[in-house]
């Protein structure tokens, strides 16, 4: 298969329905090889910018390069652009040789190249055997990998994968998503991979993009999103974060954090003002002692996860979610119980007014 | 079922002082299902059955023969008849398929204004009676008729439109396109966009787009349409026998039992034909759409993508969708002309109008109008109860055989009205009602049970999708605080379901009232008949022509106002439950 990677670049991208705007000012660039996530919220605009770039949907502002050359103004059957469909979109009254030789037939192949293409193709998503059946009779996982092979088959330029798991139950959506990485870097196919499971875009992607209301909130790998998010938004949107409101304040040469009620914990060295702290629950520690740099709290609620314990804990003006991990022998914090959390100076990320895009009282947790 | 009431507190009825051996212990429902099986096999199958069986019988000697059969196909103009039905319905297909395969289209797949127009418009040819229409479009494309003498004058051709079989199939396309239209318009809105879109994203556009993957996943939809069309022409009596086009198979079997009588083995032959021919094309028709079941609509998603018209392509889309109404309305402006025209004979035009028409018309025909109203409504308040117990029977029961109460029910739609007319007046041939010595045959009670069983599976379709929309748990909740099935199914039911009962009702009762084939066998004379029959009689004489379709117009104003009823009915029931009922 094609191994002549192109990369994507996408350029001060607007796009209308009517009167409504669904993506605004979008630019990212995707390197050749890529396998590039689109993370975002129901309504984020994630689908919508996919579908420009196969070219379905109203027609954008801006531009659209593939390998180079714009396709803005490209019919979809023009642009050489592999789209794996949420639904499969499987053809019900064509066999499922039939669906994978389809675009080989639009390109006007001779029969005798046909064949061993699909052949080849079925091989590759190791579904040789169900050639002459229909769609209807495949499982969910089955019409996926048919629909993966249809599309590969006719050598697009990128893959593009519109929630291709999302119909899948639990435990087949984790062998999938490692099957298609396998297959993605197999084929060297620059791919994006549309998702609103953070889980999946982490596991997948070399780099994504989280998306928000048609804005591109942040770029780059699943990591980097995790412990430096740019704004409230991708800090809630990635894992649970608590948020606290307040302000940065320089005390005898040390960066505290001042939470509304006084309270304060120790920062890395910052601009001082107004601004917000986000805070993983696993970087938070629960103690007994009343140590100078800490918050104040009861415990108010606890779960046992299994290999670790959550606690709501209330602290003046907010509730704060920590996570402890669960040994065995380990004693519980109890409900009621007057607890002080502390943070070390490293592990907590300082959102500061001048920087956030999110109103500061939009405290989102999220799982 | 099986939880009977507590006797303490139950009356006791006549069941009770018989002897239980006698008089088997059956929940009420279940009689009531004992008793509409025997009316659906007294009125429906045993007539049918009879017909079939005749027409192995030598008339004679009375001996099991297949000899009526060699004597059909051995005679000319029977195989004549045969061939020219065939035709005639297949060439009705292609017709209607051509009027509504670019309707059906534009809707669906453009943001095109025009829509509205052809889904209000396109669906009236329905509301006429194709025979009402039959003259009308004599006037307008006959050998002498409006456009021939436009066309003449003009350009000195003539083209034959209504010669001989091709009058029968351009009414019937006409009249039965609709059928195409609205189940390939569902079947096309039924594509998942993405179905579309793969396709595209794979290289292909266009025609070969449609040709591939749009057409034949609306196929089913087709199909469906196609069949109903191809077996109401091949059934049907009146457009035939109104265009004077005798040589096909309903017009035979009418002419041979009206002319020559019940006992002539050639009308029971043709019924037997026209019963195989309709089940066969319904067989098929569902051998093709097994495992077909290709609605492919995502929760949210709506159906095909629909583009914008250029100004040109939209210019296009309205003049062909124009001329196509105007086309398939001709049967309704000649009407109208008709009906409101002095004399209109050899001319495009009417001489001169006026109201003369209606006069005559009321003059003479307060008895078809009253007959009507008689029959039609006892047929459809008949079907709608017997519908409503059908449909619970099989939705709310699990009595034995339920499931043959609905097939039997809707058995009659594959019974052409022919065929059950001169059942009726083979099963009821010698037969006296009552108290009197008046045949049964000629009863016009007949009549009423006629247009009850041809018009059931209609109200049993509206009377199943309403108790369906009604949830068990009101059942349940009202069973629970006490109240018996019998008070439940009278306070909660029943009153739940009135909107599609009352649907069901008009739907039958429309359609009833201008139906022909059944009637014009069973009418015995003129006092007796109904509307449809009275505008078959108005039509055989030139000067009747403007009574007629004077007439015609209170058939068409009948089924228009009862169409528009039940959908106002159907869309206030839905307004109101889905505000009420969560479901």
């Amino acid at each position: 298969m094609s191994m002549n990677m192109v990369g994507i670049e996408v350029e001060d991208l607007c796009l209308s329905f009517g009167e409504t705007e669904v993506l605004t000012g979008v630019n990212l660039t995707i390197e050749p090889g890529e396998f590039f996530a689109f993370l975002g919220p129901s309504g984020s605009g994630k689908s919508t910018l996919l579908r420009a770039i196969a070219g379905f949907g109203p027609r954008p502002q801006g531009h659209i390069r593939i390998g180079g050359r714009d396709v803005v103004d490209l019919p979809p059957w023009k642009r050489n652009v592999g789209m794996v469909f949420q639904s499969y979109a499987l053809w019900p009254h064509l066999s499922v040789a039939e669906n994978v030789a389809f675009g080989l037939k639009e390109r006007k192949m001779p029969k005798a190249e046909i064949e061993p293409r699909v052949a080849a193709a079925l091989d590759l998503v190791g579904l040789s055997h169900l050639a002459n059946r229909m769609p209807n009779q495949l499982s969910g996982g089955q019409q996926q990998r048919i629909a993966l092979a249809r599309t590969v088959v006719v050598e697009p330029q990128v893959l593009l994968l519109d929630e291709p798991l999302s119909n899948l139950d639990a435990s087949l959506r984790v062998q999938m998503r490692r099957e298609l990485l396998a297959l993605q870097r197999k084929l060297g196919l620059t791919t994006i991979f549309v998702t609103h499971d953070q889980e999946e875009a982490n596991t997948t992607s070399d780099r994504m993009a989280v998306l928000d209301g048609g804005v591109i909130q942040q770029i780059g790998t699943p990591q980097e999103l995790y412990d430096n998010p740019s704004n409230l938004f991708v800090s809630g949107f990635l894992g649970t974060a608590n948020i606290l409101n307040g302000e940065v304040r320089s005390v005898d040469g040390e960066t505290l954090f001042f939470t509304k009620s006084g309270d304060h914990l120790r920062i890395a060295k910052t601009e001082t003002g107004a601004g917000s702290i986000v805070l993983r629950p696993q970087n938070i520690e629960i103690t007994r002692d009343a140590p100078e740099h800490a918050l104040k709290g009861t415990v108010i609620h606890r779960e046992f996860l299994g290999s670790q314990i959550r606690y709501v804990i209330s602290t003046s003006g907010s509730e704060m979610v920590v996570d402890e991990s669960h040994v065995a022998g380990n004693s519980w914090y109890e409900t009621g119980e007057e607890v002080a959390l502390k943070v070390s100076s490293e592990k907590s990320v300082v959102l500061q007014t001048n920087r956030l895009d999110a109103p500061l009282n939009t405290i989102d947790l999220k799982e | 079922m099986s939880d009977t009431p507590p006797t303490a507190t139950r009356s006791k009825s006549i069941a009770d002082y018989l002897p239980s051996a006698l008089f088997p212990k059956m929940s009420g429902i279940a009689l009531i299902a004992v008793m509409i099986a025997l009316l659906l096999i007294g009125l429906l199958v045993i007539p049918v059955l009879q017909v079939v069986y005749v027409a192995f019988l030598d008339p004679q000697t009375g001996a099991l023969t297949l000899n009526n059969f060699k004597d059909f196909f051995a005679t000319s103009l029977f195989r004549e008849s045969f061939w020219n039905s065939f035709y005639v319905s297949s060439m009705s297909v292609v017709f209607a398929t051509v009027i509504a395969l670019p309707l059906a289209y534009v809707t669906t797949r453009f943001n095109f204004g025009g829509s509205i127009l052809i889904q209000s418009l396109g669906f009236i040819p329905l509301i006429m009676p194709p025979f009402v229409g039959a003259v009308a479009m004599q006037l307008i494309f006959g050998r002498n008729g409006t456009i021939n003498l436009l066309l003449k004058d003009n350009f000195g051709i003539s083209l034959p439109f209504m010669d001989g079989l091709n009058g029968v199939i351009l009414v019937q396309s006409i009249h039965y396109f609709p059928f195409i239209l609205i189940n390939l318009s569902t079947s096309l809105r039924n594509i998942d966009s993405s179905m579309e879109e793969a396709a595209q994203n794979l290289g292909s556009y266009g025609l070969r787009l449609f040709r591939r993957i749009v057409f034949p996943l609306a196929m089913p939809g087709y199909i469906a349409g196609a069949v109903l069309v191809f077996i109401k022409v091949f059934d049907d009596l009146g457009t035939p026998l109104l265009l004077n086009v005798n040589n096909m198979l309903a017009p035979q079997a009418f002419l041979r039992i009206s002319s020559i009588g019940i006992s002539d083995p050639m009308g029971y032959v043709i019924s037997v034909i026209l019963v195989v021919f309709s089940i066969f094309s319904l067989w098929a028709s569902f051998l093709f759409m097994r495992g077909k079941d290709y609605a492919t609509v995502q929760k949210g998603g709506g159906g095909l993508a629909r583009r914008d018209l250029k100004t040109r392509e939209k210019w296009l889309a309205y003049g062909s969708v124009i001329l196509i109404l105007l086309f398939v309305l001709s049967p309704h402006i000649g009407l109208t002309l008709l009906a409101f025209g002095t004399i209109w004979s050899y001319a495009p035009l009417p001489d001169d109008y006026t109201l003369q028409n209606f006069v005559v018309m009321w003059e003479n025909s307060g008895d078809y109008i009253t007959n009507t109203v008689l029959y039609a409504g006892i047929a459809a308040l008949l079907d709608v109860i017997i519908g409503t117990a059908i449909a619970y029977i099989v939705l709310r029961t699990g009595l034995f055989g339920r499931k043959a109460l609905d097939y039997l029910a809707t058995a009659a739609l594959a019974v052409p009205g022919v065929v059950l007319g001169i059942g009726y007046l083979r099963f009821f041939h010698g037969m006296s009602v009552p108290f009197s010595n008046e045949p049964v045959a000629s009863w016009w009670v007949i009549i009423a049970l006629a247009l009850m069983i041809r018009r059931l599976p209609y109200a049993l379709r509206a009377c199943t999708a309403a108790l369906q929309q009604v949830s068990i748990t009101l059942e349940e909740a009202a069973e629970s605080l006490g109240a018996t099935k019998a008070s439940t199914i009278r306070r909660v039911v029943i009153p739940l379901m009135t909107g599609g009962i009352l649907a069901g009702f008009v739907t039958s009762f429309a359609t009833a009232a201008v139906e022909l084939s059944a009637t014009i066998m069973l009418v015995s004379s003129d006092s007796d008949a109904p509307l449809a029959y009275g505008i078959y009689l108005f039509m055989q004489t030139p000067s009747g022509r403007g009574a007629g379709a004077a007439l015609g117009i209170v058939a068409v104003i009948i089924v228009g106002i009862g169409t528009f009823a039940s959908q106002v009915i159907i869309e206030r029931d839905k307004k109101l439950k889905s505000n009420s009922v969560e479901r």
